[in-house]
């Protein structure tokens, strides 16, 4: 049946009306609102020489913004990848009261505008905030003892002194976008998962343990890893939320977006376009391994 | 959901068996397994949501409501439905041409095409807005024509400069920049289901004599509205709640071309923390109706599959 079913002769496949008209609106419309206005940023950058180029993009404050950008979008999606893991095995696996509940706030991220989730992450985490009145000496607490233990490197620097206005609210804001993306990877693939497998697997004489690390780690491993990557790309561009929590000092706690409205507000367009120019190639970059992963996952879970 | 191929609704949910008790985990791992997930979901997702709503009420009801009359306040929620309301339907628009010609057709450049799409999703809200501002900027393409000695066309030219119409700096930017970051909402929706649907059903239409659009009418637009319904709650969630990208194109002007979220960001600024909270519980409702609506027709889908 449907080796015949593909062998239809060519003819056969424009039945349906509307390819011509559907095609060329899509295509039209995929020009002038997508196409056209990012080839602007690549022709601007075209109009630099190699030489400012560089210079504008490897500039001290600017090469400190990547680090903080993409160290940052790391570790939250790290976190993201195992919290997330965690939460969508339970969300599965597990029956409890108000999972349906839990199930749909996980979408929050999602629904809810980033400059809203970063102020209210800010209220909950400055130092005066519900959470922050007592995480805020625990953390500066934590970092002066490690400098006490590790003293040869700057831990103040590194991890900052205070949660909110400095590098842990980056990390907050990062995590909280990037949330859904590791659960909603994860829940499909988790839902599909053949008990037989655990079964055989418990049968064949492995303990849970075992089962859990060799059996279901592997099957799941595509799909956390995708998850881990929507996230990191997602984190790597994230402005709203992260702004009002940040404190934005430049070359400490000042991420690449924060950088290009920066330099827009000062009129230097070349600038901005350029270190635009370098987050674009990045997400495009990422954008292609997330395909490349995904088409990987397919081939893996229809095995 | 963004930059996945699988839709939601095309994907068919399995029974939560609780399986023999060989393949459960011991007592203590589910406890630990639960605590943390339930500690995750509290501190990052419950406590914002929690945190908009009392500090828009510290200092009680009539300060909450207080917030609303203010007329800057009226200017940004109309400015956000006016977006919304033109944002959405364009892309909705787009996504159901797009849908139809990747699902229904086969042709060469598809999946380029796809991820074609998906690229909005994979900008960065500030270079959104960025990218704009150099089409439409005064230094930009748009600029550029206007100040041409010798333009094409100078009579547009000449009208465009009679009305003074702007872009950037002016609603139209911001409707464009909404447009970019909720390009592929619908599309993303789409495609998989219509792909999963297949063409049978239109092809029986065609044979008993229905017209192309009686067709997609009668036949398809059913077939396909919750999956058009999802798409569309989730394009105007962010059509509403941009924040990055508009902040770039809107230039702050308030009572002109201030949105919602950008009010937020002034009144916060401000120091003007129970409006600016009020405000933000406003579009956190609205986040709420839009995961509630998610959350039933996701249930429909799967009871009508199951």
């Amino acid at each position: 049946m449907s080796t015949a079913a593909i062998s239809l002769p060519r003819f056969r496949r424009r039945v349906l009306p509307g390819f011509g008209l559907s095609l060329g609106f899509t295509l039209a419309y995929l020009g002038l609102i997508v196409l056209i206005p990012l080839s602007a940023a690549f022709l601007k950058t075209a109009g630099l020489s190699w030489a400012d180029f560089w210079a504008a993009v490897t500039s001290p404050r600017v090469v400190a913004s990547y680090k903080v950008s993409f160290g940052i979008s790391l570790l939250a999606a790290m976190v993201n990848a195992v919290f997330g893991g965690i939460l969508a095995w339970v969300l599965v696996r597990y029956t409890f009261p108000c999972r349906k509940v839990v199930d749909a706030l996980v979408d929050l991220p999602f629904a809810l505008p980033t400059a809203v989730a970063g102020i209210a992450l800010t209220a909950i985490y400055a130092p005066n905030g519900w959470v922050g009145q007592w995480l805020d000496p625990l953390w500066a607490g934590g970092v002066n003892r490690l400098a006490g233990w590790i003293p040869w490197i700057d831990w103040q620097n590194w991890l900052g002194s205070k949660v909110a206005f400095d590098r842990p609210g980056i990390f907050l804001a990062l995590t909280f976008v990037g949330l859904p993306f590791v659960v909603r990877t994860l829940q499909p693939v988790l839902e599909e998962l053949e008990p037989e497998l655990e079964e055989a697997s418990a049968t064949l004489g492995a303990n849970r343990w075992q089962t859990m690390t060799r059996v279901i780690f592997p099957e799941l491993l595509p799909a956390l890893i995708t998850g881990f990557a929507l996230s990191f790309a997602r984190a790597l561009g994230e402005y709203g939320s992260v702004v009002f929590i940040a404190g934005n000092m430049p070359q400490h706690s000042e991420i690449t977006p924060l950088l290009i409205i920066t330099k827009l507000e000062q009129y230097d367009y070349r600038g901005a376009t350029a270190i635009a120019v370098v987050m674009l190639v990045a997400s495009f970059v990422l954008l292609l391994l997330i395909n490349l992963l995904q088409k990987w996952s397919r081939r893996y879970y229809r095995v | 959901m963004a930059l996945t191929a699988t839709s939601t609704l095309a994907s068919k949910p399995a029974p939560r068996g609780t399986g023999p008790r060989v393949i459960r985990n011991p007592v203590w791992v589910r406890v630990v397994f639960m605590t943390i997930a339930l500690l995750f979901v509290a501190c990052f997702l419950v406590l914002p949501l929690a945190a908009v709503f009392t500090e828009a009420l510290r200092k009680g009801i009539s300060p909450f409501f207080h917030s609303f009359t203010d007329p800057d306040m009226l200017s940004a929620l109309r400015l956000t439905l006016l977006t919304a309301s033109i944002a959405v339907p364009a892309n909705l628009v787009f996504g159901v041409a797009a849908a139809w010609c990747i699902a229904k057709f086969e042709f060469r450049g598809k999946s380029l095409l796809i991820t074609l799409i998906d690229l909005p999703f994979a900008v960065s809200p500030v270079i959104s807005g960025l990218i704009y501002v150099l089409v439409f900027g005064a230094q930009g393409w748009y600029g550029q024509y206007l100040n041409a000695e010798a333009p094409w066309l100078p009579g547009l030219q000449a009208w465009l400069i009679e009305q003074d119409f702007k872009v950037i700096f002016a609603v139209p930017g911001i409707v464009l920049a909404t447009i970019f970051v909720t390009f592929p909402f619908v599309a993303r929706e789409l495609i998989p289901l219509m792909q999963a649907q297949g063409n049978d059903e239109e092809y029986a239409a065609l044979t008993l004599g229905a017209s192309g659009w009686q067709t997609f009418w009668r036949v398809t637009v059913p077939n396909i509205k919750w999956g058009l319904f999802y798409g569309v709650i989730l394009c105007n969630a962010r059509a509403m709640g941009e924040f990055g990208a508009v902040s770039v194109v809107s230039g702050h002007i308030r009572g002109e071309t201030n949105t919602m979220p950008l009010h937020v960001e002034i009144l916060y600024n401000e120091y003007n923390f129970v409006a600016a909270f009020a405000v933000s519980s406003l579009l956190a409702l609205l986040a709420l109706l839009t995961l509630l609506l998610k959350s039933l027709v996701e249930w429909r889908a799967h009871k009508g599959t199951a």
